[in-house]
């Protein structure tokens, strides 16, 4: 028996949910961002399984290619912002970022 | 085959859950890297094989690497632990395990082949499968499609006749292109070695 639609949809759902859950929780920077790209890969398992299951055909897959170009690009500049946030603070806690509190 | 779906969206999901739930960063990490391994195998399964050899590439092979030397580089002194707090964590799986309801009874509430056709009866295209295209690609070959597709070719769809011919993905390629460059000229410039300063 083959998997259907809404068990690729599925797995994307719990991806994406703990994604989420993963960037609201973590208060490690670097955990922040593990969140993120588990976001990404959970549209990503969405659009591939709309390119088996459906009409999209091709263009699930060249829009998940580009997913996943533009989630490494992404990647880089924010492990970039979080050095620079450890250098500045000495601690990846994003709870220390609090200078601009009211 | 249905018991590799299963493994591989198990390993998934679990993996996936790992790191939201592990309190250490290296964990987390490892967690990702099986969460992420395994969602290429789904892709594999879904006849997508560029798409999942490229996720282990770029993501696996690239991506999660990156965040390894990030945490090695933003390491915390061995006896201390970043955790939040268990009313915090109460309330976000809570808040969690309720979105992931409303999507799960959203998805299996939708009837997908009326929706496919409806589609098809809106848009005025041809059915995918019934299109006489240069490849199918439903043995996962679909290498020549989709470098046809970027160069701004698309003869997955447009053999048939001389009608509908679809512009491809060049533009988006070309931005992608030049995007890439500018993050990495920015990424360099934003974590060139400097100066420690010590906390006020």
């Amino acid at each position: 028996m083959q998997p259907s639609l809404e068990n690729y949809l599925l797995v994307g759902a719990v991806l994406f949910v703990c994604g989420v859950v993963c960037m609201a929780t973590k208060r490690n920077g670097i955990g922040v961002l593990m969140g993120v790209e588990l976001v990404l890969n959970g549209a990503n398992v969405n659009f591939v399984a709309f390119s088996k299951y459906s009409a999209l055909g091709l263009d699930g897959q060249v829009f998940s290619l580009f997913v996943i170009v533009l989630a490494a690009a992404e990647a880089a500049v924010a492990l970039a912002i979080a050095l620079n946030f450890y250098n500045n603070h000495l601690t990846i806690d994003v709870d220390r970022g609090n200078k601009l509190k009211g | 085959m249905n018991s590799m779906f299963t493994i591989f969206a198990l390993a998934a999901c679990l993996g996936a859950v790992a790191v939201v739930v592990s309190q250490s960063i290296a964990r987390m990490a490892f967690w990702l890297i099986v969460s992420l391994g395994s969602v290429a195998g789904l892709f594999f399964l879904a006849d997508a094989d560029f798409v999942g050899a490229t996720q282990l590439l770029i993501y696996v092979g690239g991506t999660l690497v990156l965040l390894v030397f990030g945490i090695m580089l933003t390491a915390s002194g061995p006896y201390m632990k970043i955790e939040t707090s268990p009313a915090e964590t109460m309330v976000a799986g809570l808040i969690g395990l309720l979105f992931l309801f409303m999507v799960f009874s959203t998805i299996s509430g939708v009837d997908w082949e009326v929706s496919k056709q409806q589609i098809l009866a809106a848009t005025g295209r041809p059915d995918p499968d019934q299109v006489v295209g240069f490849n199918d690609n439903s043995e996962g070959n679909t290498l020549r499609p989709l470098g046809f597709a970027v160069l701004g070719l698309r003869p997955d769809r447009d053999l048939a006749s001389g009608q509908n011919t679809s512009p491809g993905y060049l533009l988006p390629f070309e931005i992608a292109s030049v995007h890439l460059l500018v993050v990495l000229i920015g990424a360099a410039y934003l974590a060139r070695a400097k100066r420690r300063r010590d906390v006020a």
